[in-house]
C-alpha cells in the first residue's frame, strides 16, 4: 500500500533514490515505534520524529498518508502551486511534520533542543528520533550536535541512512563520527532489525546506521 | 547592560518554568548560579553557535521560551542560516541577546565586531529589534519578551545615554524644532550634544523594528536624519517606505562599511565613523546646508 502511494508522487525524480532509501525506516517508525497518531499529533508528550534529510521526502509523505496524517489525494501534484507537499517538507503546511527541512545540517541540532525541551518539561516517556543522510554528516553543524549530545548524555536516537553518498567517505565508518554514542548497525530494508535497533532506550544518545544500496550503484 | 541582562534573565529562570537559557560559553561564568539551579533549562552548549540556535529552535518547538546569548558576530553573523531556518522557517521564536555589536570590542578587532547584525535580521521576517540606550531599559524588554513566542533581538552595548527612556518603543520626542533627527538607542546623547543650538526635532527609539513609521511620518516634515549605532543606512528602506509619496530628503548616519583596521576604544571607533558629537554635528549641518 505504501509503495503504491509512493508511486503516486511524481515530480521529484531527481531525488528518487534518496526518497526510496528511507522508506523502510520511516515505515517501521510509524508502524511499530512512534507513540503518535493523527489524534495525538499535537500532544505535548508525543514522540517526535524529525526528518533532517528533507530532500526526497516522497517516502515520508507516503507513510504520513498511509497513517492518516494527510489525505491521500495530497500525494498527487507534489511541488505544484497550491500543493501542501513540497520537494522539501514544511511543518507549517503538513500535519504531523515536526520540522521544515531541506537545507542539510539542521535536523540534529533541532532534535537536541527538542529532546532537551521534553526532558525539561517532565515527559520522560517522550522519545526524539532524527533521520539523516550519510552525506549530511559532512555539515559541521552536525558535529556540534553529536559532540554535545554525547557530553550531556542526552537520550535521543539518530538514524543515518547510509547509501554511501558522501563525496569523501568516512574513515573508520559512520560510527567513528559518533564518539560516546551507542551504535546499532542494521540492514536498511529489514524491518525486524530496524525495529529492534529503534527500540533501544538508553540514558545516552543512540545511533542507528541503516545500510541501503549505494546511491551511485 | 550585560550585568542587568544576567540579573533579569536569572530572575526570569527562577520565576517562569517556561523560560530557558542557551549559552555558547560567552557569559557562562556570570550565569553560573542559573546554570547550577536549573540544569534542565539553563544550558551551555560550549563554543557551538550553530547548535545554540538549533537547540533554541527545538526548545521553542516543545513550547518553551529560549533566551540565546553570545557576541553579536557569533550569535547573528555566524549562525545566520540557523536563525533563518531553525527559528523563522519553523515558525518558532526565541529571544536573542547580544553583546559586542558594532565596535564595542574595539581592541579585539573586526573578528569580534558586528555592525551588520540588524541589517542581517532585516533580511528576515518578523523580528522585533530592541536597542536599549541605557541599562535601566533592559529589564522591561526582557520581561516583556517572556510573555509571548515572537522573535526578538535585544542588542546590548557598552555605550549608554545619561538617562533611561523606558517608553522608547514608539518615537519619543525629546526636543522640538525643525527637521527631524531620529536617534536609535545609545546614539541619543551624542545626537543631543551634536544638535545643541540647532533648530531640529530630536526623537528617540529603542525599538527600531518594527520601526514606528506612523510617528516618523508625523514628525519628518520633509527632512529626516537617522542616526543608528549599526551599519549606516540599515533603516533606509523603512524610512523610504514610511515617507513614500511625500517629498523628502533623508540622511542616514551609522557605522561605515569599510573596516576600521585599528584598535583603541569604542570612543575611538565612534570618532572614526563620525558618530561622536563633533562628527555628527558636521554631517547634520552639512546636510541641512
Amino acid at each position: 500500500m505504501t509503495v503504491t502511494m509512493l508511486r503516486r508522487l511524481t515530480g521529484d525524480e531527481k531525488h528518487a533514490p534518496s526518497a526510496h532509501s528511507t522508506l523502510d525506516v520511516i515505515r517501521v517508525l510509524y508502524e511499530r515505534v512512534l507513540r503518535i497518531t493523527p489524534a495525538t499529533a499535537d500532544a505535548p508528550d508525543r514522540d517526535r520524529f524529525l526528518l533532517s534529510k528533507g530532500h526526497g521526502p516522497a517516502a515520508y509523505y507516503a507513510v504520513l498518508a498511509d497513517r492518516g496524517f494527510i489525505p491521500e489525494d495530497w500525494l498527487d501534484g507534489m511541488g505544484r502551486w497550491h500543493s501542501r507537499l513540497g520537494t522539501h517538507p514544511d511543518r507549517v503546511l503538513i500535519p504531523g511534520v515536526e520540522v521544515g527541512t531541506g537545507s542539510l545540517g539542521h535536523g540534529l541540532g533541532l532534535a537536541v533542543g527538542t529532546a532537551l525541551g521534553l526532558r525539561a518539561q517532565g515527559y520522560p516517556r517522550a522519545r526524539t528520533f532524527v533521520l539523516l543522510g550519510d552525506a549530511e554528516l559532512d555539515e559541521g553543524s552536525n558535529h556540534e550536535a553529536i559532540a554535545y549530545a554525547a557530553a550531556i548524555r542526552l537520550p535521543l536516537t539518530a538514524i543515518v541512512i547510509d547509501n554511501r553518498s558522501a563525496t569523501h567517505g568516512w574513515p573508520g565508518g559512520i560510527p567513528a563520527r559518533f564518539p560516546g554514542w551507542s551504535v546499532s548497525l542494521v540492514d536498511g530494508h529489514d524491518h525486524d532489525q530496524i525495529e529492534k535497533a529503534l527500540s533501544v532506550r538508553d540514558d545516552h544518545p543512540h545511533l542507528v546506521v541503516a545500510t541501503v544500496e549505494p546511491k551511485w550503484s | 547592560m550585560r550585568e542587568t541582562f544576567v540579573a533579569t534573565t536569572t530572575a526570569l529562570l527562577d520565576e517562569d518554568p517556561r523560560t530557558a537559557l542557551v549559552l555558547a560559553d560567552i557569559s557562562a561564568d556570570a550565569f553560573a548560579p542559573a546554570l547550577r539551579r536549573h540544569p534542565d533549562r539553563a544550558l551551555n552548549v560550549g563554543i557551538r553557535e550553530q547548535l545554540m540556535v538549533g537547540v533554541g529552535g527545538g526548545l521553542a518547538l516543545t513550547g518553551m521560551r529560549p533566551y540565546l546569548h553570545s557576541y553579536a558576530p557569533f550569535l547573528i553573523d555566524r549562525a545566520y542560516e540557523q536563525i533563518k531556518l531553525d527559528l523563522g522557517h519553523q515558525d518558532a521564536g526565541a529571544v536573542l541577546v547580544s553583546i559586542g555589536g558594532s565596535y564595542d570590542a574595539a581592541a579585539a578587532g573586526y573578528t569580534h565586531q558586528s555592525p551588520g547584525d540588524v541589517a542581517l535580521l532585516d533580511t528576515l521576517d518578523g523580528w522585533t529589534v530592541r536597542v536599549p540606550g541605557h541599562r535601566d531599559e533592559v529589564p522591561a524588554m526582557l520581561r516583556e519578551a517572556a510573555r509571548h513566542d515572537d522573535r526578538v533581538y535585544v542588542r546590548l552595548g557598552v555605550q549608554e545615554n545619561a538617562g533611561a527612556h523606558p517608553d522608547g518603543q514608539r518615537l519619543r520626542v525629546l526636543r522640538r524644532g525643525g527637521p527631524l533627527v531620529l536617534a536609535v538607542g545609545p546614539m541619543l546623547d551624542p545626537v543631543l550634544a551634536a544638535t545643541e543650538g540647532l533648530d531640529v526635532t530630536v526623537a528617540y527609539t529603542n525599538t527600531p523594528r518594527p520601526l514606528d513609521t506612523e510617528g516618523l511620518r508625523l514628525l519628518a516634515e520633509g527632512e529626516v536624519m537617522v542616526v543608528e549605532p549599526y551599519l549606516a543606512g540599515t533603516s533606509a528602506r523603512l524610512v523610504s517606505e514610511a515617507l513614500s509619496g511625500l517629498p523628502h530628503r533623508a540622511l542616514h548616519l551609522g557605522v561605515g562599511r569599510a573596516e576600521v583596521r585599528d584598535y583603541g576604544t569604542w570612543e575611538d571607533h565612534a570618532r572614526a565613523h563620525g558618530l561622536d558629537a563633533a562628527g555628527l554635528r558636521a554631517s547634520i549641518t552639512g546636510f541641512l546646508g
